[in-house]
């Protein structure tokens, strides 16, 4: 395993910038987490470290050596594809074996390797079998085996748990991120899906139009978003849109006057995360905002609700209540008051 | 609902009659006994199957249509599968009328196929000094020609189904371009491949339009020795060397199906 580095790594096809100067040091043994939504660029910078696309401009260092202009089969990198990429006419063990095959690896060494890779991605036994033959969770597997088998400095992983049912894939995100951690892996993952990174990565970069957006724990992304786009993007959000007169002071779109923290005069959105805000029948007292309002929408979540309440014409958010057993839960119609207080918003200046 | 089973089934057993027809006649034809074909048989005789091989000119027919067909072939899968490759993998600006081009023999009349070829060889023989009108490799280079397009066609066909993140992940691997088109997209595409070759090699044996203008005398292809024997004759000597023609290319048919499913790729 080692350190891998990017350097201002660009690609633009004509006038497009699929990836804005983007520079991000995975260091050796960590997880990393591109996220973003499609067309972002994250995958385009996982195929640059890969060696599939060439960058425009930038470098890519794998443990120190600029592997930037070397052919995909020069470096020392293992992806698992989205689609896996299994090859259909070869056998689980000769798929795991292909990249030995290419290292030239000795017979004896070779038929252990892809023994012990097997056994680590729990496919023992399953080595004469056909990847037809088996179902997607232990396709993924061993997509998985073939990459770690080859010792490889850094692990890419291309949204490698989109193929699978919901329930699995909770099962495999754990099972990847375990195997990363005793292993020591330097990996990449790209993914859309925020909660399958929020679970896996040691740090996250959220990507957006091509470029990085933020760079952070989890903790940091959800708490200190930094900017509109972060704010919607991880986590949930309700964005109210208007004006900050004075710095601490913001008024919606709907005219309703309210304490939020911070800010800089202009225009701009303050942005609630649905479980900070609280909810009663009754005004709440001891927050810095206390508005009434009328429930719109309810939907049933399970362990959660989510309430849509109108506070004004133009201003609506979204409160979320856990559901416990004898809690408030209002109906539709219903009038309500929604508090919080100013250190639960945040205001991004347009 | 059982109506329309009946109805359904009736119509495909008409349909399938239709198409098999002229092979049972000629099939039946090929065992009578007497030399004017007419109905019903006088009796029937295997002795037109021997006569075949009392006819040289059947025998090298066969042979140099043999010869062509393999040798046509092997040049249209070298040439046609790295333009099918070509076409479907990569962006130019004149893709799409090259991709129309390598399947236009298939559209074209072989007859104005044979003519243009003609001209043009006895434009090149006058150009360069050199023989090129009814040699046999002007015969191969003009077969080829027909033979491509289904390489082409079926070898795209198969491309298709190609996942090319396969080839990126042995590339990821260690496999340089050149290993990863051996070891792994050549197995994806080998349906495709053996099937080309397959309607490619049967097009070329039995091709008749075009030979006519390629061959020289003394030196013909099979189709066009039977049309030369129709001309006088009519015995069931043709029949039997269409039978023969028949089990020969069913066979390849056969054989072909047991390693590439033919269904799966045409």
């Amino acid at each position: 395993m080692a350190q891998l580095d990017i350097q201002n790594l660009v690609k633009r096809y004509g006038d497009f910038h699929a990836v804005r100067d983007v520079s991000l040091t995975v260091a050796d043994g960590e997880f990393l987490v591109l996220l973003g939504p499609s067309g972002c660029g994250k995958t385009t910078t996982l195929r640059m470290v890969a060696g599939f696309i060439e960058p425009s401009a930038g470098h890519v260092k794998l443990g120190g050596a600029d592997v930037t202009l070397l052919p995909p089969w020069k470096r020392n990198a293992g992806m698992v594809f989205q689609s896996y990429a299994l090859f259909p006419h070869l056998t689980v063990a000769q798929n795991v074996a292909f990249g030995l095959e290419m290292r030239k690896v000795p017979r004896p060494d070779m038929n252990r390797r892809v023994e012990e890779t097997l056994a680590l991605v729990r496919l023992e036994g399953y080595g004469g079998r056909l990847p037809r033959q088996l179902s997607g969770g232990q396709q993924q597997r061993v997509a998985l085996a073939r990459a770690l088998a080859i010792h490889p400095d850094v692990l890419l992983l291309d949204e490698p748990l989109s193929n699978l049912d919901a329930k699995l894939r909770q099962e495999v995100r754990v099972e990847i991120r375990e195997l990363q951690q005793r292993m020591g892996l330097t990996t990449v993952m790209v993914t859309h899906d925020q909660e399958e990174a929020l679970t896996m990565a040691d740090r996250l970069v959220v990507m957006n139009e091509g470029s990085v957006r933020q760079v952070g724990s989890q903790r940091d992304l959800y708490e200190r978003p930094a900017d509109k786009f972060v704010a919607g993007f991880v986590g949930r959000s309700t964005f109210l849109d208007g004006t900050v007169e004075a710095p601490g002071c913001f008024r919606t779109e709907g005219g309703l006057s309210l304490v939020c923290a911070g800010g800089t005069a202009g225009k701009a959105s303050l942005s609630l995360r649905p479980e900070r805000l609280e909810i009663a029948a009754a005004p709440l007292a001891g927050l810095d905002n206390c508005l009434p309002g009328t429930v719109e929408f309810v939907s049933y979540l399970g362990a959660m609700i989510d309430i849509h309440v109108r506070l004004s014409p133009a201003d609506r958010l979204v409160v979320q209540i856990a559901n416990r057993e004898g809690g408030f839960t209002p109906d539709v119609g219903q009038s309500v008051h929604v508090g919080w207080r100013a250190s639960a918003g945040q205001v991004f200046n347009a | 609902m059982t109506v329309r089973r009946v109805a359904l089934n009736t119509a495909a057993g008409l349909g399938l009659l239709y198409i098999l027809t002229p092979l049972i006649f000629v099939t039946w034809l090929a065992f009578f006994r007497q030399e004017i074909p007419s109905f019903p048989p006088e009796g029937y005789s295997l002795h037109w199957f021997a006569a075949i091989l009392d006819q040289p000119k059947f025998v090298d027919g066969f042979s140099l249509s043999f010869q062509v067909g393999v040798l046509a072939t092997a040049i249209g899968l070298a040439l046609g599968v790295p333009a099918a490759l070509c076409v479907t993998r990569y962006q130019f600006r004149m893709r799409t009328p090259l991709a129309s081009l390598l399947l236009l023999p298939l559209i074209v009349p072989g007859v104005v196929l044979g003519t243009s070829m003609y001209v043009f060889h006895v434009n090149l023989e006058n150009t360069l000094d050199v023989d090129v009108l009814g040699t046999f490799y002007a015969l191969v280079a003009g077969h080829v020609v027909i033979v491509m397009p289904w390489v082409v066609r079926l070898v795209t066909a198969s491309l298709a189904g190609v996942d090319r993140a396969t080839e990126e992940a042995a590339q990821n691997l260690g496999a340089n371009a050149w290993v990863t088109f051996w070891r792994i997209t050549l197995p994806a595409i080998r349906p495709g491949i053996v099937a080309g070759a397959l309607f490619g090699f049967v097009t070329s044996f039995g091709n008749l339009e075009l030979s006519l203008f390629l061959v020289a005398p003394g030196r013909t292809t099979l189709p066009i020795v039977i049309l030369q024997y129709l001309e006088w004759k009519i015995d069931p000597t043709i029949a039997a060397v269409s039978v023969v023609q028949i089990l020969l290319i069913a066979i390849a048919m056969l054989i072909t199906d047991r390693y590439v499913k033919l269904a799966r790729v045409v």
